[in-house]
């Protein structure tokens, strides 16, 4: 329907209001990449749990956000993106180009990002949908996406090397296939993953995380919330001082996940 | 002309019965031995058929229509059990047609999932349909918004009198322009006419669809182009009333229905019944109709009040964020006591995700007493995340239950519940009070 400006009836999401002042170890800047075009599947979740627990940890979170035509913000510490509709893709395409040099210098540089789904395709080389037209991507990540008939759906259970067990959903049909230049995220234990061929999810490069796995990711993965954000204070703070997040509802949420069908 | 599947498809529908099966098998039957019994059946019916879908409020819309008509004395068919599929609608039409089969009804009106809907209009051209909204609803069946859009734009593609839009709703608005002459399929000559309900612009905020899920607050929105006149408008919502702009009139009635999404639904289903009830250039009777529609009663699980211990028990399904965002909005969360359970089963949807497209910045103030269903612990999470106060969680619906009715003797209770736990608390439910029971 009209979108409506009258923010105090928005449907807007907005973080909850902070309890005490903040606690003044540092600030951290949260980029979300295109909210408003690829944000699908609890997207938001995931700039939610960076931004709680952020000040878990004690530290003031700055969430910001980057739309189609907006300007770049400047010194961003973590960046976070998600999937779309085929119409979002078509939507932030063009503009995504236009950023492929300062996205990819914020990548070589160390900046920790999480790209899902729809971002994770278009961070790598291109996508190439099933009548053949081939939509290129920023070629951050050493990847390539083959569009299929086939909808990869339901729920995903990785193990990493890095991360342990991740768990999530899946839902795309893009197929994508890791070049050298990048890892996998891990391999799957439950669900399909990157494609239906090599058991392989996500993928590593530098201090990205790319993955399919909505659910939101973050909030029943801490330990991956946990890198990102450690990374990003290290890299402006020069060392991380953690709080005591209570993630006794994010250890049962996990088992009681875990057990549920594919 | 003696059909011998009808006998055959009863004969089975006893069987069924008796066994106490599924209502799909008889239709089952009949489809594959006589694939043109159903529209056979329905084309003989002198209003012809009307098709409701949408992803949200199809049931109770279509109990809306069907009172509508009845009110202006119209026999009507519907599919009443909620087997919003082609069998299921022709197992309902081998339960009322004779055996010669006949059906006794003046008008069809038809609740119908989307991917279904698609088959049954193949089958069956429907002369009116009310497209209610696109929401993300069940993502993990169709994929994608867009590709339920284009399953709206079927239905109304061979739609072959009038197709009711929601004006609101863009991507059904957008339906219309597809329904040019030209552009139909074999014996339409020309596109059907359209109708659309809409809302008044006070009450557009209460109703975002799924582009504005993150639309930041102050952040620029595209202009909207110029709405079309709409046949009926929601003008206002009271507690126990709503006015309804109609032939430029406001009038306003009183309402047993809650919930704004519903009362919306209410001007989808009065644009409906509007259409269908003019006969012979005749205008509608409007009140006969408001009367009608101050009487209809929420249908089975969508938002109903029972009584438990003196006090008053409000189940809400959701199943949606839409749906979800929109319960919490309609059902202030001041003085009553929460309960929320989520379950994850196949009718439910297996795919978490929605519940961190939901705010539930409301329930902060008096926090959640109880979490309960497959999924609990992911909505403990939600609500940690969101800065809620638990009170217990306990994944097992009936100990859950107990516990959250003698922990809140006092207070009026309130549960928000997805489909398969909704069926779980009613079957717990009608061990301590009353509770309709549905056939
Ligand atoms: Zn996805």
């Amino acid at each position: 329907m009209t979108p409506q400006p009258d923010s105090s009836l928005s449907f807007g999401h907005e973080l909850p209001p902070e309890e005490s002042p903040a606690p003044g170890k540092g600030t951290i800047r949260v980029l979300q990449l295109y909210p408003r075009d690829m944000n699908i599947y609890g997207d938001w979740g995931n700039a939610l749990v960076l931004a709680q627990r952020l000040r878990w940890h004690g530290y003031t979170p700055e969430l910001l956000e980057y739309n189609v035509g907006d300007e770049f913000p400047a010194d961003v510490d973590l960046i976070v993106g998600g999937g779309g509709q085929d119409s979002g893709q078509l939507v932030i395409q063009d503009d995504l180009l236009s950023r492929e040099s300062v996205l990819k210098a914020l990548a070589e540089d160390g900046t920790p990002m999480l790209v899902i789904c729809g971002l994770y395709q278009l961070f790598g080389k291109f996508f190439k949908t099933r009548t053949g037209s081939v939509i290129p991507g920023i070629g951050v990540l050493d990847v390539e996406t083959h569009g299929t008939d086939q909808r990869l759906i339901g729920n995903v259970s990785v193990s990493s090397p890095e991360f342990g067990t991740v768990l999530g959903y899946e839902n795309h049909s893009g197929q994508t296939t890791l070049g050298p230049g990048v890892s996998p995220l891990g391999t799957t234990a439950k669900g399909t993953g990157n494609n239906s061929d090599d058991g392989q999810e996500g993928a590593r490069y530098r201090n990205i995380v790319a993955s399919y796995l909505h659910g939101s990711l973050l909030p029943k993965n801490p330990a991956l919330a946990d890198f990102l954000i450690r990374t990003a204070v290290e890299r402006k703070y020069g060392s991380f001082s953690p709080g005591t997040p209570d993630d006794s509802y994010a250890v049962l949420a996990r088992e009681h996940a875990a057990r549920r069908p594919r | 002309m003696f059909y011998f599947s009808i006998p055959l498809g009863k004969f089975v529908r006893r069987v069924s019965r008796l066994r106490g099966g599924g209502s799909a098998l008889p239709g089952l039957v009949v489809e594959k031995i006589d694939p043109g019994f159903m529209r056979r059946t329905l084309s003989t019916l002198p209003h012809g058929v009307a098709v409701v879908s949408g992803t949200n409020g199809k049931t109770t819309t279509t109990k809306m229509v069907v009172e509508l008509l009845e009110s202006q004395g119209l026999k009507v068919f519907t599919n009443r059990t909620g087997s919003n599929f082609t069998r299921g609608v022709a197992a309902a039409l081998l339960g009322e047609v004779d055996w010669r089969g006949r059906l006794d009804a003046d008008v069809a009106v038809l609740e119908l999932d989307e991917a279904h809907a698609v088959h049954f209009v193949n089958q069956v051209p429907p002369r009116y349909s009310l497209l209610l909204n696109v929401l993300r609803d069940q993502l993990d069946r169709f994929g994608e918004i867009d590709k339920t859009a284009q399953l709206l734009q079927h239905i109304a593609s061979k739609t072959t009198g009038t197709v009711v839009l929601n004006r609101e709703d863009p991507r059904v608005a957008r339906i219309a322009e597809t329904l040019t002459a030209g552009t139909h399929g074999a014996g339409i000559e020309k596109g059907p006419d359209v109708l659309y309900f809409g809302l008044d612009d006070s009450l557009l905020s209460t109703f975002p669809n799924d582009d504005e899920l993150r639309a930041a607050p102050g952040s620029p929105v595209p202009p909207a182009p110029p709405k079309p006149h709409a046949d009926v408008v929601l003008r206002r919502v009271g507690a126990a009333d709503a006015d309804f702009e109609c032939d430029g009139v406001t009038v306003t009635t009183a309402m047993k229905l809650r919930g704004v999404y519903n009362i919306f639904n209410a001007a989808a289903a009065l644009t409906l019944a509007r259409a269908i009830a003019v006969r012979d250039g005749a205008v509608a009777d409007n009140d006969g109709l408001l009367t009608a529609l101050s009487q209809v009663a929420p249908a089975f699980g969508r938002g109903e009040s029972l009584v438990v211990d003196g006090l008053p028990l409000d189940l809400v399904l959701v199943k949606n964020p839409s749906g979800f965002r929109l319960g919490l909005k309609s059902f202030p969360a001041a003085g009553y006591a929460t309960m929320i359970a989520i379950n994850d089963n196949y009718a439910d949807g297996r795919d978490m995700s929605w519940l961190w497209d939901v705010e539930f910045d409301t329930l902060r103030e008096g926090g959640v007493d109880q979490l309960s269903g497959s999924r609990a612990y992911d909505m403990a999470l939600r609500l940690q995340y969101d800065d809620v106060a638990i009170g217990a969680v306990d994944t097992e619906i009936a100990p859950a239950l107990a516990a959250f009715i003698s922990g809140a003797r006092d207070k009026p209770k309130r549960i928000f519940c997805t489909y398969t736990a909704m069926l779980a608390i009613r079957r717990e439910l009608s061990k301590i009070t009353t509770v309709e029971v549905v056939s």
